[in-house]
């Protein structure tokens, strides 16, 4: 069987979820006992209602974490959740997103196990040994290997395979797990929030993003983007030269060593597209590139393209917007 | 209170442009490639040097690699890490597991010599192998309580508090010392090394040991590039006066509310 650390917000499974999900479930149809059925495992607040959504993504059984201690994410707990799942139910595949919180528990039950950890994987191929094929450089190059072990450790990579819904044969099967934690377990916890500001739209989410480089020009430089972003319900996001240089918060920064964004549309302004941002985009479905450098490397990624001064083009996008809108 | 903080960190090639590979598959190819290690490490390296000179206590850096990767370690003593030490390596690349073995050693015998660390500082993931895990392995190996992911961090009374990003807002943990945390760019911004800074980092003796590579999975068969869609781009225009098709193209994707 194959067990599936599914994370999940206000009963609603994270979207890298799903789309590990969607690696695993072609595991679950291959024979014998690389495959087998899905267990997901989920913890927190509303971790029923989520599982109860996840037949029609192939999960046959679910189980979801209660401990009257674990109010908040805790890594090493959930680990130790997870171990003693993988020890009752002997699955020969152990799987989460490559998310930051799906890297971290499974690194530390690849450390508590004695076992490699293939992080960041865009596809498995089960046999006597389990093949992968894993993101190195964040993506711009990939490693074939062999794992071993056995249970095999896996995360999926982010935006490397699409989501996939089908009907549901039947209803996943959910059951309530409580694990014996120790005070080692939940030495490292959640202790305070701060909340996001709930008028941003998130860069993660976004359906546009309007991405600034150093094309820009400077901090005061990205009103203009800002003022496209609102108008089309989007978010700011940054190349690394933006974050380097001062003019905008980290947080906004999209690459390597960044965010990776899977929105419908990246307005790239200004970007030159070195392979450290193009990592942080290219699962965009589509990207705009507005610069005045008709050889820029992000050329090669766009599908559309205005060659230009952004800060003639940006605005005048802005006005033919509001302008066919009657404002 | 004093800190003692170990700073781990990779020599990585600088991979600017297009990546080649070398003929066998197994790396890539650095003829023409300067080595640095990454922005995450830079910014650890960064925040180690702020907390000694917060504090007090003493900074050590640590790399795992080739004899020619002491250049990374003098980087780093040139923006002010105290000393180095270099586990030295055949070249060979290194497991997560082999290599959070020869750290906790390397950690290990500093503790036994009477010079343990109360902070353990690494960055969130190599920029080359992107394992995501050898400060989990190192904290878990020497039983300490690990933060990953951190982009604020504040020392005190015994106690680090440890911010992580997390769905536009923070996530705070905090953790009693010793402790392992691993460190995103933007936690800070590095600063440059001084002219005096480099030759002061030239004279430092740099401690060596020699661990012993062994096999430890994932097993590499190769690497490859990955298969890029050549789409062909296509021209909206070149000034302000073409902004009406770019809006119609925005309409046609459907990102355009009506």
């Amino acid at each position: 069987m194959i067990l599936a650390l599914v994370e999940q917000a206000g009963g609603s499974p994270d979207r890298l979820s799903l789309e590990m999900l969607a690696l695993v479930r072609r595991l679950a149809e291959v024979a014998g006992a690389a495959g087998g059925p899905v267990h997901a495992v989920l913890f927190g607040d509303e971790a029923r209602t989520a599982a109860a959504g996840l037949a029609a993504h192939g999960v046959a059984t679910a189980s979801v974490v209660e401990h009257e201690r674990l109010d908040d994410y805790a890594p090493e707990a959930w680990a130790a959740s997870l171990l003693q799942l993988m020890a009752a139910r002997s699955p020969t595949i152990v799987v989460a997103a490559g998310s930051e919180r799906g890297n971290e528990v499974m690194a530390h039950v690849a450390a508590r196990a004695g076992l490699p950890l293939a992080a960041n994987c865009t596809d498995v191929r089960p046999g006597d040994r389990l093949g992968i094929t894993r993101q190195r450089w964040a993506g711009s190059l990939l490693e074939d290997a062999w794992l071993d072990g056995p249970a095999w450790l896996v995360t999926v990579a982010p935006h490397a395979v699409a989501t996939e819904e089908t009907v549901a044969a039947g209803a996943t099967t959910i059951e309530r797990f409580t694990p014996a934690l120790s005070e080692n377990d939940l030495r490292v916890r959640v202790d305070g929030r701060v909340e996001a500001d709930p008028d941003r739209v998130s860069l993660t989410d976004a359906r546009v993003v309007v991405g600034g480089g150093r094309g820009v020009g400077g901090a005061e430089g990205f009103a203009d983007l800002e003022e496209l972003a609102r108008l089309l319900g989007g978010a700011v996001g940054v190349s690394r030269a933006v974050t380097s240089a001062g003019w905008r918060p980290h947080a906004e920064q999209i690459g390597q060593t960044g965010l990776r964004i899977a929105p419908d549309l990246y307005i790239a302004c200004g970007i030159s597209g070195a392979i450290q941002h193009i990592v942080g985009c290219k699962a965009a479905k589509q990207i705009l590139a507005i610069n005045t450098d008709p050889e820029a490397p992000i050329m090669e990624k766009a599908t559309y393209a205005v060659i230009g001064d952004l800060r003639d083009i940006v605005p005048a996008i802005s006005a033919e917007i509001r302008r066919t809108r009657g404002a | 209170m004093p800190v003692e903080v170990l700073v781990c960190v990779k020599r990585v090639p600088a991979t600017g442009g297009r990546i080649v590979l070398t003929a066998d598959e197994q790396e890539i190819d650095t003829k023409y490639l300067g080595f640095t290690v990454s922005p995450h490490e830079e910014c650890a390296v960064e925040e180690t040097v702020r907390i000694v000179e917060a504090h007090g206590g003493s900074s050590t850096v640590l790399t795992l690699g080739p004899a020619a990767a002491e250049e990374q370690l003098r980087d780093a003593m040139a923006v002010g890490v105290d000393r180095a030490i270099l586990l030295e390596t055949d070249g060979r690349e290194w497991s997560p597991i082999a290599t959070a073995e020869a750290i906790v050693g390397a950690v290990r015998a500093r503790e036994a010599a009477g010079a343990g660390f109360d902070l353990l500082l690494f960055g969130n993931e190599a920029a080359d192998t992107g394992d995501f895990q050898v400060g989990i392995r190192v904290a878990v190996a020497l039983d300490l309580p690990c933060v990953t992911g951190v982009k604020a961090l504040e020392v005190r009374d015994g106690t680090a508090v440890a911010k992580r990003e997390a769905d536009g807002g923070w996530e705070v943990f905090e953790v009693p010392l010793p402790a392992v945390v691993t460190v995103k760019e933007g936690i800070n911004l590095p600063r440059y090394p001084s002219v005096p800074g480099r030759l002061r980092a030239r004279k430092k003796e740099i401690e060596r040991g020699v661990p012993e590579w062994r096999p430890a999975g994932p097993e590499k068969v190769r690497l490859r590039l990955p298969e890029e869609q050549g789409s062909a781009v296509e021209i909206l225009g070149t000034g302000p006066a073409d902004a009406p098709r770019v809006v119609e193209v925005l309409r046609q994707l459907g990102v355009l509310a009506p």
